[in-house]
């Protein structure tokens, strides 16, 4: 199973560091994703793919567009054109608890953990197919009782490995945020996702507690699954992804390994502002004027 | 100022059938509102169709009594139906508008002297409980000193209670379930339980079912023991007090609908007949300058609506409820 | 970001910061009690300079400019203005102090028009209007053209001018702006750094926060770059546009290339 594992971070190895470049061998590929809010082109993704099995970050400056492209995808926004496919199945129309069941699971910027429910609550509605969950068996419990014990022991070992077993029986509104996170994730685990999607995992974690999210998100590619995550924080992005996407103003304008990255010039262009090679002072302003003047008569609704 | 009469009115409709009623119908808000968040502010319309259904069957369409039960459950579901497709998807408050807009029709339409032919005009209907009726075992009314209940509403309560102790056991094994696990994750987050696989949109519109079948049933249960189905009865007003009820006993418990609905009628009718006492007579305790006899009937609502207000500020989450897990969030 | 660097980066501070028409002091501030956004940040500005904030996302910036404005609690440390103690007044009252604040979303009441916007602006003091919206409309051509139009019609970069205007029209000392070239397109984006170098030019002070660092430094005399709260380096715009570590903080250390 290691040897499976190292194979997938080798295949990256020959791949280059384009924009949108195909991947050896992808568990979810897109095509010309677009969505607009009022005017603004918030997310524009001529092509992209993920490469089962490893962890890939997603990067860039606030405003990317990062969690649009994350919420298209995974159904809890809808698109105003674009195509794309998950282990082949095309998504689209497909609402996001049909994505979720595929085995395409996220995670949210502000956590949602149920804080009026137990913690080993949160637990147990995270698992797939239960029979107690449809209406017309629920009031018989010999008809679910021992499939919930299954799903328990299955949670209550989720929550040993992320430290939160002491906690198993108080409401989730009393954990720190770190703790949420951490909940989150093995929460989604209990849908047993084959692609995990983590937006901003590390946003509102104490440093202490950074190093053991780092550990259990890379132990989640250990197991065979891929991680997509989004990110600001550049120490956690280089030290745990095998492969760097990075978006500015809705587009990727770079991909690669984390080293060639974050030498890329395209990237550095995206956080520091373009025109690295102009400076405003020296430009002509009557140009500017004109330019401008075309663009806001462009966008000014009649 | 005889407070055995006090007591009397106060138990009477506090175990009486006008408790029951209201009883079943805040079970189904329960399941609406205390365990999934749905806004139903029309419960009265699910009453109505109920009852209506039960009447319209036996005395306009001459079926048979348990035929028109049947019916009865059938049509609420049927309700439940359309309100729920085109609004369960939509903000919350669409359900809101749309329970009220309906119960309100409903009520103007089974009154409506166009379809005085079905159902009977503003007069409504009479003459289906007779298999009800016929079913009494009791040889007599009751009478334990501190309370009396006549013949038929001693049937009326036999059933009723049973009625609702049956619902209770049937919430609980629910509410307990996988199944109630997801609604009441939906209360608070839908987004997070799409985000595991669950159809939302599913679950919602079940828990919509099952407590518009409550509210069914509590209209049913309504004209039966009063033996006639009138449009005016299935106001507004109902489906208040059927909230008074529910957030009184706590929402989101299985017993709080029905605790709830016995201590609010218990007040209402305690409260009215110390009123009407301390008013009436040629010696009133209260003086005519203070307040007339005419204006007592009115005062329970002001007492008993400031004491819901001070319930809300003070204990929001009413009599069970648990303060960590309140239905109502201000915030 | 080494001790030595931070206590330098203090005394620069304390030695530069006299005669500031804004300075802020040691400032400790946060949304919720006991999570500090900022942790003992310094800033002035000297009357007539355009300063920058710069940093990586989750620095601090725009929690220092609000914290300038009375939008953000402080907890310890102080703001002065002109030399008064403003620290955590409300922002209504430093509006009448000549304190004007552009916020990133939201800067614009769509249903008004662009002149009831405007007039929105000087609501502390409606006799102004006319004269202030001369002003505006000589900054803002297009506006005065537009005036009757509803803000809510406007595309982004009009209406990043309507809101700037709007902070305005009180004849401002102090102009703080929150990202304004946040969401628009390149060109427009220089658009908004050249007019804010003109109200710079007219005379009014400026701190802006802003994500295009590189546009930021060009136009600034002075900058800060933010992380983790405190200031990082802090130079002229020049000098920190051309600084190798700043691009470090912002993408972790360069020197990892070289293997």
């Amino acid at each position: 199973m290691a040897a499976d594992l190292s194979a997938a971070r080798a295949a990256l190895e020959g791949v280059p560091s384009e924009p949108g470049v195909p991947k050896p061998d992808p568990i979810v590929k897109g095509d010309n994703i677009t969505r607009t809010f009022g005017g603004l082109k918030a997310v524009d993704v001529e092509h992209i793919e993920i490469q089962r099995g490893v962890i890939t970050a997603l990067i860039g400056p606030n405003g990317a567009g990062k969690t649009t492209l994350f919420n298209l995808l995974t159904g809890f926004d809808e698109p105003d054109d674009g195509t794309w496919a998950f282990n082949g199945t095309a998504l689209g129309k497909v609402p996001a608890y049909k994505v979720a069941r595929l085995g395409m699971v996220r995670t949210f910027q502000l956590t949602k953990v149920l804080s009026k429910l137990t913690v080993i609550e949160n637990m147990r509605l995270g698992a797939k197919g239960q029979r107690g969950e449809k209406f017309l068996s629920a009031a018989f419990k010999s008809l679910w009782g021992a499939q919930e014990k299954a799903n328990t022991d299955r949670a209550d070992a989720l929550l040993e490995r992320f430290k939160l077993d002491a906690k198993r029986e108080d409401f989730a509104g009393s954990l720190s945020g770190g703790q949420r996170k951490l909940l989150e994730m093995a929460r989604a685990l209990m849908v047993d996702p084959e692609l995990i999607m983590l937006d901003e995992p590390m946003a509102g974690v104490n440093p202490a507690l950074k190093q053991s999210l780092l550990g259990h998100v890379k132990s989640l590619r250990d197991e065979g699954r891929t991680v997509l995550f989004v990110e600001h924080d550049m120490d956690m992005v280089r030290d745990i992804s095998d492969w760097v996407i990075v978006m500015a103003q809705g587009q990727i304008v770079a991909e690669g390994t984390p080293q060639s990255v974050m030498a890329d010039q395209r990237v550095i262009d995206a956080y520091l502002g373009a025109h690295h090679d102009s400076d405003i002072t020296e430009i002509d302003i009557a140009d500017l004027e004109k330019a401008a003047e075309a663009e806001l008569d462009e966008g000014t609704k009649p | 100022m005889d407070f055995a009469v006090v007591i009397d009115a106060a138990f009477s409709a506090a175990l009486g059938p006008q408790a029951i009623v209201f009883a079943l119908a805040a079970i189904g808000l329960n399941v609406h509102f205390g365990y999934t968040g749905l806004l139903n502010f029309g419960q009265a319309g699910f009453m109505a169709v109920g009852g209506f259904g039960l009447a319209v069957s036996v005395v306009t369409w001459d079926l048979p009594f348990w035929v028109g039960l049947i019916v009865a459950m059938l049509a609420t579901i049927v309700l439940a139906l359309v309100l729920g497709v085109p609004t369960l998807r939509l903000r919350a408050d669409y359900l809101a508008i749309a329970t009220i807009a309906s119960s309100e029709i409903l009520r103007l339409v089974l009154g409506a002297v166009e379809f005085k032919g079905t159902f009977g005009g503003s007069n409504g209907l009479t003459g289906f409980a007779r298999t009800y009726k016929n079913l009494n075992p009791y040889g007599d009314g009751v009478d334990i000193g501190v309370v009396s209940f006549s013949k038929d509403d001693l049937w009326s309560i036999t059933v009723g209670w049973t009625l609702v102790a049956l619902g209770c056991v049937l919430i609980w094994t629910l509410m307990r379930s996988p199944w109630g696990r997801v609604l009441r994750s939906i209360r608070e987050d839908e987004d997070a339980v799409r985000s595991l696989g669950k159809n939302v949109f599913a679950y919602k519109m079940q828990a919509l079912v099952l407590g518009g079948v409550f509210g069914g049933l509590a209209g049913v249960f309504h004209v039966l023991k009063q033996a006639s189905a009138v449009p005016t009865d299935f106001n507004t007003t109902f489906t208040f007090y059927a909230y008074a009820a529910l957030l009184m006993g706590g929402a989101a418990r299985v017993l709080g609908p029905v605790i709830g609905s016995i201590l609010f009628w218990f007040l209402i009718a305690g409260l009215g007949s110390f009123f009407s006492q301390a008013t009436g007579g040629t010696d009133p305790l209260i003086p005519a300058s203070i307040m007339t006899d005419t204006q007592a009937s009115l005062v329970r609502f002001i007492v008993l609506g400031l004491g819901l207000m001070l319930l809300m500020i003070l204990r929001p989450q009413g009599i069970f409820g648990d303060r960590r897990e309140i239905a109502i969030d201000g915030r | 970001m080494t001790e030595t660097t931070q206590s330098a980066e203090h005394d620069n501070h304390l030695a530069h910061a006299d005669g500031a028409v804004l300075r802020a002091d040691d400032l400790i501030a946060g949304y919720l009690p006991g999570v500090n956004i900022l942790n003992g940040a310094d800033l002035y500005c000297q009357p007539g300079e355009l300063v920058g904030i710069i940093g990586p996302n989750g620095a601090g910036k725009s929690t220092l400019l609000k914290a300038l404005f009375g939008l953000v609690k402080v907890h310890e440390g102080s703001v002065k203005l002109k030399g008064e103690d403003i620290t955590n007044q409300r922002a209504d009252q430093l509006v009448s102090k000549g304190i004007g604040f552009v916020p990133q979303n939201n800067n614009v009441f769509p249903s008004l028009t662009i002149e009831e916007n405007l007039e929105m602006g000087c609501y502390q003091d409606p006799k102004r209007f006319t004269e202030r919206f001369g002003f505006v409309t000589d900054l803002f051509p297009r506006l005065g053209e537009r005036r009757k139009q509803r803000a809510g019609q406007l595309s982004g970069g009009e209406r990043q001018m309507v809101a700037m205007g709007r902070a305005l029209m009180m004849d401002p000392s102090v102009l703080l702006l929150d990202e304004p070239s946040a969401g628009l397109s390149p060109v427009l984006q220089d658009e908004v750094f050249v007019q804010t170098r003109n109200i710079n030019k007219a005379g009014v002070s400026v701190i802006m926060v802003e994500q295009n660092a590189r546009r930021c430094l060009q136009i600034c005399d002075r900058g800060y770059v933010l992380d983790q709260g405190r200031n990082a380096y802090s130079g002229t715009g020049k000098s920190l546009a051309d600084d190798p570590k700043v691009i470090e903080l912002y993408l972790g250390t360069l020197g990892q290339k070289e293997d």
